[in-house]
């Protein structure tokens, strides 16, 4: 199959995103500039983390005018599964693909480390190489992760199963302690109601190797590979 | 903008006198102003110069030393490496985030104006005490700035040091280090190359920030430098961003003859510096020059440090493809002017011809001074210093004290802000190992990068000092199982036009020179930053080495972590008792002095080859060199991040523990190995001559040290790591 890394100025994890795919997934991967005005020929596109724009305004308030941002809609309208890392989730927020807002950290300040995630379903084209409530650790990178919705917002999430990935302790407890930006129900990462569309601001692709010091993101891009290719053969 | 004289912009009297003996006439504002920024001493190097022709800059190794944007070594299979570190100390003390920041950019540009894609950013910071709120608001920005600029390109910062000490109070110390990779036969120089090429300018717009930043950075910090923040410039890290990628895409397509970023002294330096090369001229027309301000003049413009510029020179018949990558990355590129064959450097506003100067009278012939250094009265008297006869104390409290101190604290709070994983080659984290290693996609190889300076030591003995640096960079590079290659370093000094900052200057230099010689680590480039006093007086003087190293095998890394319990604790190098300059005696005793303890220079270079040798052969599993803290908080570090206990025992006698425990002397490590490789590492051990000593084992969930069956330290490895892990984050809530 083959996957389409969506590059924006700014990008700067479009590179680790396609070298994820392409040697690790080993999967057809092609770059796609923000001034393409068609995804014709992917099967699944990444929007991958950096500073679009150099975020001046808002993360990811820029990007979502880029040319090829129509395109990359319209293949989400249409079920194509899209992720978006980090910068990707805060520009799939603007876009209005997914719910909710981005603040800054609680901190106030850059945070990147490894956190641990809770896999909260396994049902989804994302995650159903993941156990249910496995526990993933993969990296945070970012000042604006502090994930926030309105309490309706919150709940239809929450009744539509949309929460893939909660922030959690070693115990897989969704603690304070354990949520390191503030996010709202500590949310790392979410699905629109079809789900085909992923946000998520930790980075899978920074742990897909065993040398990187684990590969519990692989899981995510061989889900899809997976779901991809099951709906191919049917 | 207010006119200045000569004597305001640096130049001394006798200076004006040459500028006028080589023009034959009065130079005119603006020629006032390109001097005055060229002959600088950060641009200049005129009191630098004559001692940094003391170190080696050659080796097999080295593909481009010192003369550069910046120095490259060979890494094998057609890859080399393009490094180096520079200062930026004085704007960082007016204008921390800002400072910090556009230090960042500055050295990015040097590394990728030489063709190399930048993987990787460390840095070395100095900060007065952070009981101080001033200090730890400088401490906030500055780390803020280089996480603010350093994330948003998307290069990591992989590694790094940071210290606390008065004599930083109101000028820190702010060194970033960069590190790129460039394929050899795409390696870019910064020369001009036929009359009539045209002169690119690409990137951000020239405003008036930065003006005479050079010549602020080449004097002392007063109470009015905070006047001069017009000097500090602004970062536009998304810029820097599309002009990395813009111009890597000119160089892979061979677009370009000549390429050179635009730093310190602006347009005026960067255009001196292609021309001169070559003995060429150049003319250049100001009214061409994007501006981001209205009625800016041709000083000001020439001089403006304004970020995120870059200077091509396209190959002929290029320029249109040249204008079609920019123009995909949204840049502006626009012809500002030409080169010539004349040696002359003209300056035109419009039709009229402005300014006029010889080129080389700008570079080559800005003065040299050959000072004469004078041993300050400190030295003797604090290296005789008694520290024999302290009073007691008790070692655990000892060991607590150390761990909280925020010199030896986790740094946790500071590189958590920083990217250190974008890109996915970091293999070593920052604080997992002694160095930060990351590997080299779709090959085994790995890089090990540092950075070291302990300035306290170099304070009390300038040279023994200056070599400390040196060894304990390659010594942390051997740790992590990487062979030194070579290094860059950042001389930050005071005043030098005195006499005892000069003789610090000069012993520090020259101990490095010996040691890099003996180490077989040329210097490939670097930066001097001098003046860093402040109304009360100067600071430690502090030349920052940055090493990087190579492991042909990147599976052969190793960290400072314990592995496995039972695992054999042992002390490679010997048992040494010096307790001058330590970190201990200056937190429990209050004391900075002593005589600093000596590397001997070939058994530093015995150590760093049998590492190497037990690393290649997965003899060890773990290693981690002795440094500030000494044995008791090498061992405590090594349990904290193994998340394991130990037990040990303390070779010497009773009368000597505390100082077994916290020397800090040199050429010493300690490493953990599984049992059944004690007997091979005995015998490589006595092959290179070195001693090793057995401590103990790796095991339970306490430290403990004893001696002659007393036990000494007894402590909880979970409080240990609690006390080490929160105190700077305490201190910085």
């Amino acid at each position: 199959m083959k996957f389409g890394v969506v590059v924006f100025p700014g990008s700067n994890c479009d590179a680790d995103c396609y070298h994820v795919i392409r040697n690790v997934a080993q999967q057809d991967v092609e770059y796609i500039w923000h001034q393409q005005h068609d995804v014709k020929g992917f099967d699944a596109l990444v929007l991958p983390g950096g500073f679009s724009y150099g975020d001046y305004l808002r993360t990811g308030a820029i990007a979502r005018f880029s040319p090829v941002m129509p395109a990359v809609i319209e293949f989400a309208r249409r079920g194509g599964p899209v992720i978006g890392i980090c910068n990707g989730f805060q520009i799939l927020l603007e876009a209005g693909l997914l719910p909710g807002a981005m603040l800054r950290n609680r901190s106030l300040t850059f945070i990147c480390e490894t956190v641990n995630l809770r896999v909260n379903r396994t049902d989804t084209m994302f995650t159903n190489r993941y156990a249910k409530d496995q526990i993933l650790q993969i990296p945070i990178a970012h000042g604006e992760g502090n994930y926030y919705c309105d309490n309706d917002t919150l709940k239809r999430l929450q009744d539509n199963q949309q929460i893939l990935f909660t922030y959690c302790d070693s115990e897989g407890r969704e603690t304070e302690e354990a949520n390191p930006n503030g996010s709202v129900a500590n949310i790392a990462g979410i699905i629109n109601e079809q789900g085909n569309v992923l946000g998520m601001m930790p980075h899978p692709e920074r742990c897909s190797e065993p040398i990187l010091g684990g590969s519990d993101g692989l899981g995510i891009f061989l889900s899809v590979i997976d779901w991809c290719q099951g709906v191919s053969r049917k | 903008m207010k006119e200045l004289t000569y004597r305001q912009m640096g130049l001394l009297d006798e200076e004006y006198q040459q500028i006028k003996a080589i023009l034959g006439r009065e130079p005119n504002y603006l020629e006032t102003g390109m001097f005055a920024v060229m002959w600088s001493e950060h641009c200049g190097y005129k009191n630098s110069r004559p001692l940094l022709k003391m170190f080696p800059t050659e080796g097999p190794q080295v593909i481009q030393g010192p003369g550069e944007n910046a120095g490259i070594v060979d890494i094998g299979d057609n890859q080399a490496l393009v490094f180096k570190i520079e200062s930026h100390n004085h704007p960082c003390a007016i204008e921390p985030y800002q400072g910090a920041a556009t230090g960042v950019g500055g050295i990015v540009r040097d590394i990728f104006t030489m063709g190399a894609r930048p993987i990787a950013l460390l840095n070395s910071l100095r900060f007065g005490d952070l009981e101080n709120a001033r200090v730890r608001q400088l401490f906030r920005g500055v780390v803020a700035g280089i996480a603010g600029y350093g994330n948003c390109l998307g290069i990591p910062t992989v590694g790094g040091e940071v210290y606390f000490h008065p004599s930083y109070q109101e000028n820190p110390l702010v060194n970033a280090m960069c590190v790129g990779l460039v394929n050899r036969d795409e390696i870019a120089l910064a020369v001009a190359s036929e009359v009539g090429s045209p002169i690119m300018l690409v990137g951000a717009k020239t405003g008036r920030d930065g003006i005479h930043g050079a010549t602020f950075a080449s004097e002392e910090l007063t109470d009015s430098s905070a006047e001069k923040r017009p000097s500090v410039q602004v970062g536009d890290p998304f810029m820097e961003k599309l002009l990395i990628e813009a111009c890597l895409e000119l160089i892979r397509e061979d677009l370009v003859a000549g390429m050179q970023d635009l730093g310190a002294a602006g347009l005026t330096s960067s255009i001196a510096e292609t021309a001169s090369k070559k003995g060429l001229g150049v003319m250049v027309d100001v009214t061409k020059v994007p501006l981001r301000e209205e009625g800016m003049t041709p000083y000001e413009i020439m001089l403006s440090e304004s970020q995120e510029r870059m200077l091509i020179v396209p190959r002929p018949g290029k320029e249109e493809r040249i204008a079609e990558i920019f123009a995909k990355w949204g840049l502006d590129a626009v012809v500002i002017g030409k080169v010539t064959g004349d040696g002359m450097f003209k300056v035109y506003e419009g039709e009229v011809l402005v300014g006029e100067v010889p080129v080389t009278a700008l570079t080559e012939g800005c003065p040299v001074y050959v000072r004469q250094g004078i041993e300050p009265p400190y030295y003797q008297e604090l290296k005789a210093y008694d520290i024999d006869n302290l009073p007691d104390y008790d070692l655990q409290e000892a060991l607590l004290q150390l761990l909280s101190s925020p010199n030896i604290a986790s740094k946790k709070w500071v590189y958590r802000q920083y990217d250190h994983q974008v890109m996915t080659n970091t293999v070593i984290v920052p604080g997992d190992g002694d160095a930060a290693v990351l590997r080299i996609k779709s090959t085994d190889k790995g890089v090990a990068l540092t950075t070291d300076c302990n300035s306290r030591m170099v304070y009390l003995d300038p040279y023994r000092g200056g070599k400390l640096a040196v060894c304990e960079a390659a010594r942390n590079l051997a740790c992590c199982g990487a062979r030194p290659l070579a290094l860059t370093n950042c001389l930050n000094f005071g005043n030098p036009e005195k006499p005892h900052i000069y003789w610090q200057m000069q012993n520090a230099i020259r101990g490095m020179a010996d040691a890099a010689r003996v180490l077989n680590t040329p210097v490939v480039s670097g930066n001097v930053s001098l003046y860093n006093e402040s109304t009360t007086a100067a600071v430690f003087p502090t030349p920052v080495v940055g090493m990087v190293g190579l492991l042909q095998d990147i599976n052969q890394r190793c960290t400072m972590s314990f592995q496995d319990e039972g695992d054999m604790i042992v002390l490679l190098g010997q048992i040494r008792t010096e307790l001058g300059g330590s970190e201990y005696l200056a937190v429990c005793h209050r004391i900075e002095a002593g005589e600093v303890p000596d590397a001997d220079l070939d058994e530093e270079s015995r150590l760093i080859e049998m590492l190497l040798e037990l690393c290649a052969k997965g003899l060890i599993k773990s290693a981690h060199d002795i440094s500030e803290g000494g044995l008791a908080v090498a061992l405590t570090e090594s349990a904290i991040k193994g998340q394991m206990g130990f037990r040990a025992e303390l070779p010497g006698t009773a009368e000597q523990v505390t100082q077994v425990l916290f020397s800090e002397a040199p050429t010493r490590v300690v490493m953990s190995l599984a049992a059944e490789n004690l007997e091979a590492v005995e015998e490589i051990a006595s092959r290179y001559q070195l001693p090793l000593t057995i401590l103990g084992r790796v095991g339970g969930r306490r430290l403990m040290i004893s001696n002659g069956g007393h036990m000494l330290i007894d402590l909880d490895l979970d409080q240990a790591a609690k006390t080490w892990g929160e105190a700077l984050t305490c201190i910085m809530k």
